[in-house]
């Protein structure tokens, strides 16, 4: 034998260590991180917290922690509205995503094979074009003097400027539109493999279409519906871009709050504990997200 | 070629060298074991199947010897050469896979080229070597083609192509056969044989067909449960099963239950629920003791249905009633209900084509078959 | 299979795509519009991209993002392919369960805890914000998204095909640069180009770690659109979604001609 087996296993090694190394060093540690800054007080200098790291003092390390910036969460009622008001806006907007996306994704399934592939590139294709763009885009149509109220006045069915921008409806108008097709696609890849003689055999059983659609189709779409659920949920709650920019100093998102702590109030600690604030909120949706996704990946052949 | 079957028997020869030696080998997966202290000899130049139900361990046995699965226990000798150790692209063995396996970025003729060029053969002789493989399985026209663009028949002759071109010492194939429907199947059988006798290489086939194993095999290997059950030619695997998993694996078969009542005249009389008098049944080989349960199995076309009661004195009458009918073209198949409600299957040649007054569903029949027509399987 | 398509179902299309693609087109119109007012039409004018193309700072933010993006996405493509193969050609290695919770979380993870938690990462090890942290992060981010695009490739991969070419006397390395690679490659090239637009695209993430030396064009983009509608943004935008349109439509022309040319 002329191999190396030491050699080549060490080369056969690599494949997961570096990845792995990678995620560890620039995921997991900077995570761990932010859980020791939100426990720390804040300080003036910059870096604006400390204690600063000192490996030597493990035990000054550790008794200089405290929950100081978890009880201001708790005094300060504005963390606790915001945070009720991420889910419930994160919840509509997924609420609409699958009303809005599951007629698309169904006329999607159901068209003609040779034309499926084109409407999947066009669902995919704004994606690829900027968030921030697609986002602009809807405050030149959303302002007072916008292009709707121009349209709509135009048509004859308001006179009075519509008053979107800066309120909630925008929010949930700019969430629907920039995650429409995280919820598409996922519908339409559970939607496209049904078996059409599934519905000829509940017609076929006396189950009228719209009973045969409840009793059928949603169930057999239901990965499809909690897998795009989930993908549009889950970065709702922290969204920053969307609130920023439609919803207006009105609209209180805890992934706004997390970016004026850290950018206008400097205070890092105080934003370090929102991040784990936000994490807590969504690491239930987070796992069920992963288990979704690795048994959909595993369950292939 | 093909007409006359070489005498060709080197398994029989005791001072004959086998090429592939499998010693004791087992293979467990966890705690299932796929192959379980297995002992078996393929010589040089056979056109040897593996044949089994699916989970038997044919096809682990068969990539141990490619060198993709390695034996928990045992050792495999190729030749002199013991193969631990050896990995798949040190083995001067080739395989036919299943899927065919062919690389769909690579054009047909670059795909009989791979192992070739994995050689450091020089370019000129791989274009040679590349051009005869192609008129050896007729496809010269298409070496440019991709395989998306082949039908399934040839698919598999450049699976074929490729898996030949390196001159293995062993050709391995796993289900060769399996996606081709039925006439091209039968087809392809006789081409293979014939290529197999042209090159004089030592085919091994893995198949679950036992068709497929009879039509083409040298010798066939019966596995189940990862034990081989039998070795033998077809002819003796069909008539000489030894257990009554082959015999009902391997053809039709019926199988009648008894106790052995002795030996009279080097014939066995073997007593039976299904008739007053003994069977008599011509197994001598068989060695078997007084009371001793046994199963004798008779094929359905050794059996004769007649309406008319056979003379008196006549050995193995069996009465029944026609049960089913089916009219198959060559074959006619009568399903017939015996008084206690076993169904034997009788065949019967359609020898002519008009029978007058032919025996008809409900009818009372009598079914007769010879005492050589039997085997007699101990339990 | 031919299904029927009701007048329900082209309703719906119809105004799914509507919805998405108005708001663009809009976009893309009124960055031809002479008046400086966005939302009032004063007649078809090029200047706004004269004015882009004028504006230095803009196109120095353009620079950088672009550099990022090709290093990043370089990067993430190699680090994502290894992370992929990892998963599915290692079985059970220790803490597997730990490694696909690392990929998955940061795709859905808010971009606000993971530009954070990266900054005060860099602040700790005390490497200056700016170019190579923004790299380092959209590395990170990126290389889950590559992983899981190479990852379902691999799913459906037919092993039988690198067990025909070691069969055939490839060693294990030359199988995977003579077969596996590429038969994969385009899953690769889809994942490059994800992460190098993710990273173009990325304003939060960017924001959190960049420096004085290093702004990218979405945070020029971002504070300009923060004090209200320009023009000139309107131009910007219109050029990346044509880069990005013309990109995605070459792009599916090279497949379908390759795969053309496979099929007959």
């Amino acid at each position: 034998m002329t191999e190396r087996p030491f050699a080549r296993r060490l080369a056969a090694g690599l494949v997961p260590a570096v990845p792995y190394l990678w995620l560890g060093v620039f995921f997991l540690v900077p995570f761990l991180i932010v859980l020791k800054i939100s426990l720390s007080d804040p300080a003036v200098a910059q870096p604006p917290y400390k204690p600063v790291f000192d490996w030597s003092d493990i035990a000054g390390f550790f008794s200089g922690l405290d929950l100081e910036n978890f009880e201001l969460l708790t005094q300060d009622d504005l963390y606790f509205r915001a945070t009720l008001s991420s889910v419930r806006i994160a919840a509509i907007s997924t609420a609409l995503l699958l009303l809005v996306g599951f007629p698309i994704a169904y006329g999607m399934a159901r068209a003609p094979e040779r034309y499926r592939s084109l409407l999947v590139a066009l669902v995919i294709l704004p994606f690829w074009t900027s968030f921030l763009i697609r986002i602009y885009a809807w405050v030149a149509i959303l302002k007072p003097e916008g292009l709707l109220t121009q349209a709509l006045t135009g048509l004859g069915l308001i006179s009075e400027p519509l008053d979107i921008l800066n309120t909630e409806t925008a929010v949930f108008i700019g969430i629907v539109y920039a995650y429409l097709p995280f919820m598409v696609l996922p519908l339409y890849a559970t939607l496209e493999k049904m078996d059409d003689t599934l519905l000829e055999a509940a017609l076929d059983l006396g189950s009228p279409p719209w009973r045969s659609f409840w009793t059928i189709t949603v169930p057999l779409a239901m990965p499809g519906i909690i897998a795009g659920s989930l993908l549009c949920f889950i970065p709702a709650v922290g969204e920053f871009v969307i609130p920023d920019l439609l919803g207006g100093s009105e609209t209180l998102m805890i992934g706004r709050q997390l970016w004026s702590e850290f950018f206008s109030n400097r205070d890092w600690p105080l934003a370090s504990a929102v991040a784990i604030l936000l994490l807590i909120i969504l690491v239930v949706p987070i796992v069920i997200y992963r288990d979704v996704e690795a048994r959909r990946l595993e369950a292939r052949p | 070629m093909g007409a006359v079957r070489r005498a060709f028997a080197p398994w029989s020869n005791p001072d004959a060298k086998p090429l592939i030696r499998f010693d004791n080998v087992t293979k467990r997966f966890g705690d299932a074991v796929a192959v379980d202290h297995l002992s078996l000899n393929i010589f040089e130049g056979e056109f040897f199947c593996l044949l089994g139900p699916s989970g038997c361990g044919k096809t682990t046995l068969m990539r141990m010897l490619a060198g993709f699965e390695t034996p928990s226990e045992g050792t495999i000798t190729l030749g002199d050469q013991s193969l631990a150790g050896v990995p798949p692209y040190r083995r001067p063995v080739n395989m036919m896979f299943q899927s065919c396996a062919l690389f769909p970025h690579m054009s047909v003729e670059k795909n009989i080229a791979f192992g070739l060029k994995q050689d450091g053969m020089p370019k000129d002789q791989i274009a040679e070597r590349v051009g005869e493989m192609l008129r050896l399985v007729q496809l010269e026209k298409l070496a440019r083609r991709y395989p998306s663009q082949l039908s399934g028949g040839q698919r598999q002759r450049v699976a074929l192509a490729r898996a030949l071109a390196k001159k293995p010492k062993v050709l391995l194939l796993d289900e060769p056969l399996g996606a081709l429907d039925k006439k091209l199947r039968e087809e392809t059988q006789f081409e293979l044989m014939d290529i197999q006798h042209e090159l004089g290489m030592t085919f091994v086939v893995v198949t679950h067909d036992q068709e497929e194993a009879m039509t083409m095999a040298d010798r066939i290997a019966v596995m189940d449960h990862g034990r081989i059950v039998q070795v033998a030619t077809p002819g003796e695997i069909y008539e000489q099963p030894k257990t009554r998993f082959i015999a009902e694996f391997v053809g039709d078969v019926n199988i009648l239950e008894g106790h052995v009542q002795g030996q009279e005249n080097g014939l066995w009389r073997v007593q039976t629920g299904y008739a007053q008098a003994p069977l008599t049944i011509d197994d001598p080989d068989e060695v078997l003791h007084s009371g001793q349960a046994v199963a004798i199995a008779v094929r359905p076309e050794k059996m004769v249905i007649q309406r008319d009661p056979p003379r008196t004195g006549a050995l193995n009458v069996l009465t029944g009633e026609v049960w089913d009918i089916g009219y198959l073209g060559d074959w006619t198949v009568y399903r017939v209900k015996l008084a206690t409600g076993e169904i034997l299957r009788v065949t019967r040649a359609n020898a002519s084509r008009f029978v007058e007054n032919p025996i008809d569903w409900d009818e009372q029949v009598y079914v007769t078959f010879a005492p050589d027509a039997a085997v007699i399987l101990a339990e | 299979m031919n299904r029927r398509l009701s007048l329900f179902n082209v309703t719906s299309l119809v105004i799914g795509f509507a919805f998405l693609y108005l708001p663009i087109l809009l976009l893309v119109i009124y960055s031809f519009n002479a008046s400086r007012l966005v939302t009032v039409w004063g007649g078809f004018s090029t200047q706004w991209y004269g004015a882009l193309f004028r504006n230095q700072a803009l196109m120095e933010a353009a620079w950088v993002t672009l550099r990022i993006a090709l290093l990043s996405a370089t990067l993430a493509t190699v680090l994502g392919t290894l992370a992929a193969l990892a998963l599915t050609r290692y079985g059970r290695f220790p803490g597997r369960t730990l490694f696909t919770g690392m990929v998955y979380a940061p795709m859905v993870m808010p971009e606000v805890i993971t530009g954070l938690s990266l900054l005060l990462f860099f602040v700790a090890i005390d490497l200056d914000r700016g170019f190579w942290t923004i790299t380092l992060a959209h590395t990170t981010l990126t290389m889950c998204f590559v992983t899981v695009v190479v990852q379902s490739r691999l799913m459906t991969f037919d092993r039988s095909l690198e067990e025909a070419a070691m069969d055939l006397g490839a060693p294990p390395l030359r199988t995977f640069f003579s077969v596996t690679l590429p038969l994969i490659a385009p899953s690769i090239v889809a994942g490059f180009l994800l992460a190098f637009t993710l990273s173009m695209d990325d304003l939060v993430i960017a924001s959190f770690n960049a420096g004085p030396g290093a702004t990218t064009l979405p945070i020029k983009i971002y504070s300009q659109v923060r004090l209200g509608l320009s023009p000139e943004v309107n131009a910007a935008s219109t050029i990346l979604i044509g880069i990005v349109t013309l990109g995605v439509i070459s792009a599916t022309l090279l497949s379908k001609r390759s795969v053309l040319r496979k099929a007959h």
